[in-house]
């Protein structure tokens, strides 16, 4: 059961609170337990028809010819929908807020980039109907080399998945082919670590499976404007999405939504309404696209894959001195929202600890999959995996316990980060203590005394001398060591990348006392704290 | 394009309408007849939001053909509450936060009473195996498994 | 064009309208031929169907029982005579799934389903079908592999000989999912035992090939043998001969090479 620790902290809160700590209903629980709660798919729609479309069946094509001839004649077919349709068939997510270059059609024009992708839309009296002519859909199609790995896909004359970013990178500020994060000399470090711990981590991309799949409803108002029941977890987003795709203002639209069936992040990508509006103002008529289940689990959005490479160099009595990073965005063959999510990811590491210095690259990069999406913590969760999984190696590499060992290295409010900002509001260690005493866990006296507000800052606040890199060359994959964690022979045994010889790094020192800052300071993420 | 005439019982009521050959009974109750309680989720019988009672017996609606319930008894989340009151097991489901998103909750309640219909005071094994066919995606197994634990032991009044 | 859906008074002449048009099928509880027209299969143009008794029959009195096609995994739960036949019909589906789906059903549910079939295997079952050439009897190892090439074909129904004892007939389905998901394997063993020693073994795999199979060389390795720990070691380490597993979501082909001797030694071992 939900248990709140108000010993923990204590002095920073009013408890005197109305809400906060006190059981409460949800506004919409009635509606769920009577079946009234409304889903974009639970409004009868007078003459609706059925929009489903035609996807590809090659990961990687130029498309010769696309014939739908026989499928216009087809019973119940209103209307087929292709790419010069669209009014503008171009778009990406985030252009929203001038985050990336258009690279992703509604229907595929000249190439389909992943198999799956839609080429064609059919509005037609019935699904049945709809499924029917799709089957009488000819498209002809001149195979690609299609590539499914993200180092593949960096290699040198890997096929260009998407000709927006013909290097298979996603471009940040018009000019760099991935994040970077510098701080102190990790290769140095390295150097002169008393164990260097180096693993590769890996996850496959991850389908939120919602009970309800995603969909819409559209359907022609009145004053030429249009309704759109829908399941996008992100209804204003979902709106101007529209509005860019179907060149109209977007008070053309009343979009409605909120109550969705699950979505943890699957529901953000704009699929179905941009195609059920235009079906609409095609045929005058309410349009509706939901995806089937398969079409979910396969062609739905998923938490992109990522691949990871971890080197570390840890000292004897604990101390993590070094951490460089290689991380790899599989974004599939359109950016979504995978670009962001390497900013989250740089902007993470490395992790919840103090460590003088930190190197890392992440790269969002382009593939014949399905295009990735948001999904809960994205950027962060496969990252966290890799280094929570490291922590215990590393502890269990100098014989240390891994929840000692991670006190040990936790941040503590004034340190500095590896991102140059100050570590205000730290918890970890608390946090390790509470878990550490839920789960029986003994830990020795000076690590039940520690604490996120004490020892922090000092020396631990300086930003040490960091090297500039040699080349703006892309570094390889670091080198496989073998250890006792490896069970099969490594498999990748490239050179590490080579850095100019770096300055000393500053040596580790003993944690003076907690600076006393006086003052009231703001977080974005937990908001007000007195200090 | 011929239609096909067909009568039954949807909560109490009799009800006729005409269905395309082929057609389901989710889509006949929630297209022709307007009852949106029970959801689609796979079309497939994987994820139970779909369930409803045919002659008292847990169905998947979306894999049974209209045309079969032809003079049976069909009860959806629709008929649940007993006049202006909910039935227990809705009441213990609001109660032990058992629902979400709320999609899955048609078809939990309606593998809920199938259960309790026949055995008014199951074992917790037996509660979890009543909805083994149910998903939640909001991982809410736990509060949903209370909640008809509670149903059960009377600890809630309708 | 929307599907027709035909509704027969007798099973003969439901066969008859099946085996006559390439689009029907022929629908018992829904879960495939629904699942598919869901799926939007314009394949299946027509849907046939059969309100005979005979389809729905229990027949458990004597040793040899027969369960009409029709029969569904909740009537099987529901009869105390059929209990050498509980487990497999415990873990298909939920309770929803097992008020529907039927036996002759399970007869053409492909990979990862199908789990109550390898039990029918193991048992040796008789498959009475109907098709183009009159109704007769053929062994289910033979019905599963000419299955897929006799779409026409209606099953009526299905009998088998009695386990002698519960030790002779032991069935398991591993799943990653509790109580229920769908199947990485499922192991069934018919294991007659004359005069301490076993005589027409038979052991049958699901999710282990395209169909599900009859594992031959583990059979052997226990014909004519006590069912001690050299013997089950020896048809354990044989459980792969002959298999051809799929790669699927639920586990790879790798996955389930590596484990499957691993629970064929369980179930014969008794352990858990």
């Amino acid at each position: 059961m939900l248990e709140l620790r108000k010993d923990i902290f204590a002095d920073e809160r009013d408890d005197n609170l109305k809400e906060i700590g006190k059981g409460t209903q949800r506004q919409d629980m009635l509606g769920h337990v009577t079946g009234t709660s409304s889903y974009f798919n639970d409004h009868k729609l007078q003459g609706m028809l059925h929009l489903k479309v035609v996807r590809s069946t090659q990961a990687h094509a130029r498309i010769r010819r696309i014939d739908t001839a026989e499928a216009e004649r087809s019973a119940g077919v209103r209307r087929i929908i292709r790419g010069a349709d669209v009014p503008v068939n171009l778009n990406t997510l985030l252009s929203l807020i001038n985050f990336g270059k258009d690279d992703e059609p509604s229907l595929a024009v000249d190439k389909v980039r992943y198999k799956g992708e839609p080429v064609v839309a059919i509005v037609a009296d019935s699904e049945r109907e709809a499924f029917e002519a799709i089957a009488k859909v000819r498209i002809d199609y001149e195979p690609l080399p299609a590539v499914f790995d993200v180092e593949d896909a960096l290699k040198p004359g890997a096929p260009v998945v998407n000709e927006t970013y013909p290097k298979n990178t996603f471009t940040y500020h018009e000019t760099y082919d991935h994040q970077r994060l510098r701080f102190g000399d990790a290769d140095a470090a390295l150097a002169t670590a008393d164990h260097v711990l180096e693993q590769r981590y890996q996850m496959s991309p991850i389908e939120h499976a919602p009970t309800e799949t995603n969909g819409a409803i559209a359907a022609p108002d009145t004053n030429g404007r249009f309704v759109v029941y829908t399941s996008t977890q992100a209804l204003f987003f979902s709106v101007d999405t529209c509005a860019k795709i179907l060149d109209v203002p977007s008070n053309t639209f009343h979009f409605i939504g909120g109550t969705v069936g699950g979505g943890f992040g699957g529901k953000v990508d704009t699929l179905t309404e941009p195609l059920a509006i235009l079906g609409a103002m095609l045929t005058g008529k309410p349009v509706r696209y939901v995806f089937g289940r398969e079409e979910e689990m396969q062609y739905g959005p998923p938490r992109g894959a990522e691949r990871i490479y971890i080197k570390d160099g840890v000292m004897r009595d604990g101390r993590i001195v070094a951490r460089k990073i290689l991380a790899y965005f599989d974004s599939g063959a359109y950016t979504r929202l995978s670009s962001y999510a390497a900013v989250k990811c740089a902007a993470h590491l490395p992790g919840p600890y103090t460590i003088p210095n930190v190197y890392g690259d992440v790269y969002c990069v382009f593939t014949n999959r399905t295009p990735a999406t948001a999904m809960r913590g994205f950027g962060v969760t496969a990252m966290d995996f890799a280094i929570e999984c490291q922590m215990d190696k590393l502890a269990h590499l100098i014989n240390m316990d891994p929840m000692e060992f991670r006190i040990l290295n936790a941040y503590r409010d004034g340190d500095m980060k590896a991102h140059r900002r100050e570590a205000k509001n730290t918890a970890l260690i608390e946090c390790v203590q509470v878990a550490a005493e839920k789960a029986k866990w003994p830990l020795r006296e000076e690590f039940k005394r520690a604490s996120s507000r004490k020892d922090g800052g000092g020396s631990r606040a300086v930003i040490p001398p960091t090297p500039a890199d040699a080349s703006r060359a892309r570094p390889t994959a670091p080198a496989q060591q073998r250890t006792s964690y490896d069970r099969l022979p490594p498999t990748v045994t490239r050179e590490p990348p080579r850095e100019p010889p770096p300055p000393v790094p500053p040596p580790p020192s003993p944690r003076p006392p907690a600076p006393s800052h006086g003052a009231t300071r703001f977080s974005s993420v937990f908001g007000t704290r007195r200090r | 394009m011929s239609k096909i005439p067909l009568q039954f019982r949807h909560n109490g009521r009799d009800v006729a309408i005409f269905v395309d050959g082929g057609t389901n009974l989710l889509v006949a109750l929630r297209e022709l007849i307007g009852d949106m309680t029970p959801k689609f989720g796979c079309g497939q019988g994987g994820c139970g939001t779909c369930s409803v009672l045919i002659d008292g017996e847990l169905h998947l609606s979306c894999l049974t053909l209209a045309e079969t319930v032809a003079g049976r008894s069909v009860e959806t989340l629709d008929g649940m509450k007993q006049g202006p009151n909910l039935h227990p097991l809705q009441r213990a489901f609001a109660d032990n936060f058992a629902a979400q998103c709320g999609y899955c909750t048609p078809g939990m309640l309606m593998a809920a009473k199938a259960l309790l219909d026949r055995n008014p005071s199951p074992s917790r094994d037996e509660v979890i195996e009543a909805i083994s066919g149910n998903i939640c995606r909001c991982t809410g197994y736990e509060p949903i498994i209370n909640a008809i634990l509670a149903a059960a032991g009377g600890r809630v009044s309708a | 064009m929307a599907v027709t859906v035909k509704t027969f008074a007798s099973a003969s002449e439901a066969a008859g309208a099946l085996s006559s048009d390439r689009s029907a099928r022929y629908l018992g509880g829904g879960t495939l031929v629904m699942r598919a027209l869901n799926e939007g299969d314009v394949a299946i143009s027509t849907v046939v169907r059969a309100q005979d008794q005979a389809l729905t029959r229990i027949d458990a009195s004597g040793p040899r029982i027969t369960l009409g096609a029709g029969v569904t995994f909740a009537r099987i739960l529901a009869d105390r005579d059929l209990g050498f036949l509980h487990a497999p019909a415990r873990s298909i589906g939920g309770p929803a799934v097992r008020n529907m789906g039927t036996v002759g059903g399970n007869l053409f549910a492909p990979n990862p389903y199908g789990d109550f079939t390898v039990a029918l295997l193991a048992l040796d079952a008789t498959v009475a079908v109907a098709g183009a050439f009159g109704a007769r009897d053929i062994g289910v190892e033979e019905f599963l592999q000419a299955r897929d090439r006799q779409p026409g074909t209606l099953v009526l129904s299905i009998s088998c000989t009695r386990p002698v004892s519960s030790e002779a007939f032991r069935y398991r389905k591993i799943a990653r999912i509790k109580p229920k998901g769908g199947s990485v394997i499922t192991l069934a063993a018919h294991l007659p035992i004359s005069g301490g020693r076993i005589a027409g073994a038979r052991i049958a795999l699901g999710s282990m090939a395209p169909t599900q199979i009859r594992a031959r060389a583990a059979e052997r390795a226990l014909e004519g043998r006590s069912l001690d720990a050299a013997t089950i070691a020896a048809a354990a380490s044989a459980a792969t001969e002959g298999t051809s597993p799929p790669d699927n979501a639920l586990g790879s082909a790798w996955y389930r090479r590596e484990i499957v001797g691993v629970h064929l030694r369980r179930l014969l071992s008794g352990q858990e």
